[in-house]
């Protein structure tokens, strides 16, 4: 098993990585930039090393100093959370050449799914359904043009290297076109050092469903079900639940077969989320696979009862998964929240100083948090500063759970999403269970 | 006109230049905060007067940024 691990990470999954180690004797070494010098993460670490300045390119993301410190801790194993150095095929390879388990998949596996073109054609080579669209990049507008005539509009202008919802966009006609697939082919040149396009058609009132799998390093493979995260703003998630309240029994079996086919099929290792769109007539197609841990995690833990990062170290450590698909069930209903420090209408940032903090406590009730009273949220990463996570016996209890715990929760000195939050849960559609990509469009205003 | 921040965060670029005209709805400056770019677009034409900020800086919500004439 592992000794010693370096957390290269910051916030509440820094903290919540350190929890599970505590559990398994693991010693921690966490790295914190110096915007962090007061963080939660650097506090329950065993040690902390300064990493760097508060911009990220000059901390959380400086691979070099990641491994010079996990030298100098002697530390045996490197984790890298999500976000950050997290899919950097680069620096998983880095770490495997310095001798140093890379808590996560084969760095090759990470290119390869990074790289959202041939990660289209590993699936469909694989037998998953991927959204109707092109298998090779498209370099001309005049291709681009053609493709989209073909496939039907309105069609997705994607990025092959793109992520977090940068480098793409919905195109509805053809005059549009062009100008979209132009700028963005430039605009992922720029951020990604790669403009490689494709074209995918747009799925109407789409569902946005992923399936979390766990694969150890002797080909044996699960899945932990699914979870529907289609409430986002900006491209990136607000809500998650778990199970999804639309999928039958049919689709949900599935979907974790094909997941699990996948999986095996790439020979992949470790915890990983195949991410599906999922249309209103349950036809499922591949959108892409995050070979990493994901901030919605903590649902599949309430409803499995396994804690994923443990699983995560002990297959990073060469172990057997000691678990069967058929010991497997679902046990109740799930439901994450993410508290943004974030106006709640226009969903821009709101950094600044935390007078008082006070999460909610009770029955069926989870944080995750990176903040605290008397506490200072600076503007230089991410506006989530914790998750609020709860398990019911059923989908209506949870929503139930989960009303009172936000109404309880406690945050002054900055603004955040907890009233967008509120709304949400508390409308008839959400819960109907009409929960589709478009949500916040159609029903938060 | 004063052209105030929309959210905290740093200055990351200046798109302007004191003395110039520019229109209603022009880029003044572009706020970066928690991975996040936000323009900050001028309500009226007119000429710049006066810029309150340097690029890096950071400002509050609120903060002038620009004078607007």
């Amino acid at each position: 098993m592992i000794n010693k691990l370096v957390i290269a990470n910051r916030g509440e999954i820094a903290v919540r990585i350190i929890r599970t180690c505590k559990k398994l004797n693991i010693q921690t070494v966490s790295v914190y930039s110096e915007a962090d010098k007061h963080a939660p993460h650097v506090k329950m670490a065993d040690k902390s090393y300064l990493i760097g300045p508060p911009r990220v390119q000059e901390s959380y993301l400086n691979a070099e100093k990641v491994i010079a410190i996990a030298k100098e801790a002697k530390a045996d194993a490197i984790h890298p959370g999500y976000g950050f150095l997290s899919e950097n095929a680069d620096f998983a390879k880095q770490c495997e050449q310095a001798g140093f388990i890379f808590v996560g998949p084969r760095s090759q596996v990470i290119q390869k799914m990074g790289n959202k073109i041939e990660a289209r054609r590993a699936m469909k080579e694989a037998g998953v359904p991927i959204v109707p669209g092109t298998e090779d990049a498209i370099v001309t507008v005049e291709d681009a043009l053609l493709h989209a005539n073909q496939i039907g509009y309105p069609v997705m202008v994607k990025a092959s290297a793109g992520g977090g919802g940068v480098g793409m966009q919905v195109v509805y006609k053809e005059a549009e076109l062009a100008e979209a697939f132009t700028n963005n082919a430039k605009r992922a040149q720029s951020l990604f050092g790669d403009g490689a396009m494709f074209i995918e058609k747009k799925i109407d009132n789409a569902r946005h469903i992923e399936v979390q799998v766990l694969a150890d390093t002797y080909g044996n493979t699960i899945h932990l079900f699914e979870r529907e995260c289609s409430i986002q703003r900006r491209n990136q998630k607000v809500i998650e639940e778990a199970p999804s309240p639309f999928i039958s029994e049919a689709t949900r079996l599935e979907m974790g077969e094909k997941a699990v086919q996948a999986t095996k099929a790439l020979h992949y290792t470790n915890a990983g989320t195949i991410e599906f769109l999922v249309d209103e007539e349950e036809n499922y197609y591949f959108l892409e696979m995050n070979t990493r841990i994901q901030v919605e995690h903590p649902i599949t833990e309430e409803i499995t009862g396994i804690d994923i990062v443990e699983k995560q170290l002990e297959i990073a450590s060469g172990k057997r998964l000691n678990l069967t698909q058929q010991e497997l069930s679902i046990q109740g209903h799930a439901i994450e929240t993410r508290i943004y420090a974030e106006d709640p209408s226009t969903f821009f940032p709101s950094p600044g100083h935390i007078d008082i903090f006070q999460p909610p406590k009770g029955y069926g009730i989870r944080n995750e948090i990176a903040v605290g009273t008397n506490y200072d949220v600076t503007p230089f990463y991410d506006p989530m500063i914790a998750k609020l996570i709860v398990h019911g016996k059923t989908r209506d209890e949870t929503i139930a759970l989960l009303k009172e715990a936000l109404g309880q929760y406690k945050v002054t000195g900055i603004k955040t999403n907890i009233s967008m939050l509120l709304h949400v849960i508390e409308h008839e559609q959400f819960k109907a269970g009409n929960t589709t990509t478009n949500y916040l469009e159609l029903y938060y205003k | 006109m004063e052209v105030k921040a929309t959210m905290a965060g740093s200055v990351w670029k200046i798109t302007v230049e004191q003395g110039q005209t520019i229109e209603e709805g022009q880029d003044v400056v572009i706020l970066e905060s928690m991975k996040m770019e936000i323009p900050i677009t001028a309500e009226q034409s007119g000429v710049v007067k006066a810029l309150k900020v340097n690029e890096g800086a950071f400002v509050n919500e609120g903060d002038v940024i620009a004078i607007i004439e």
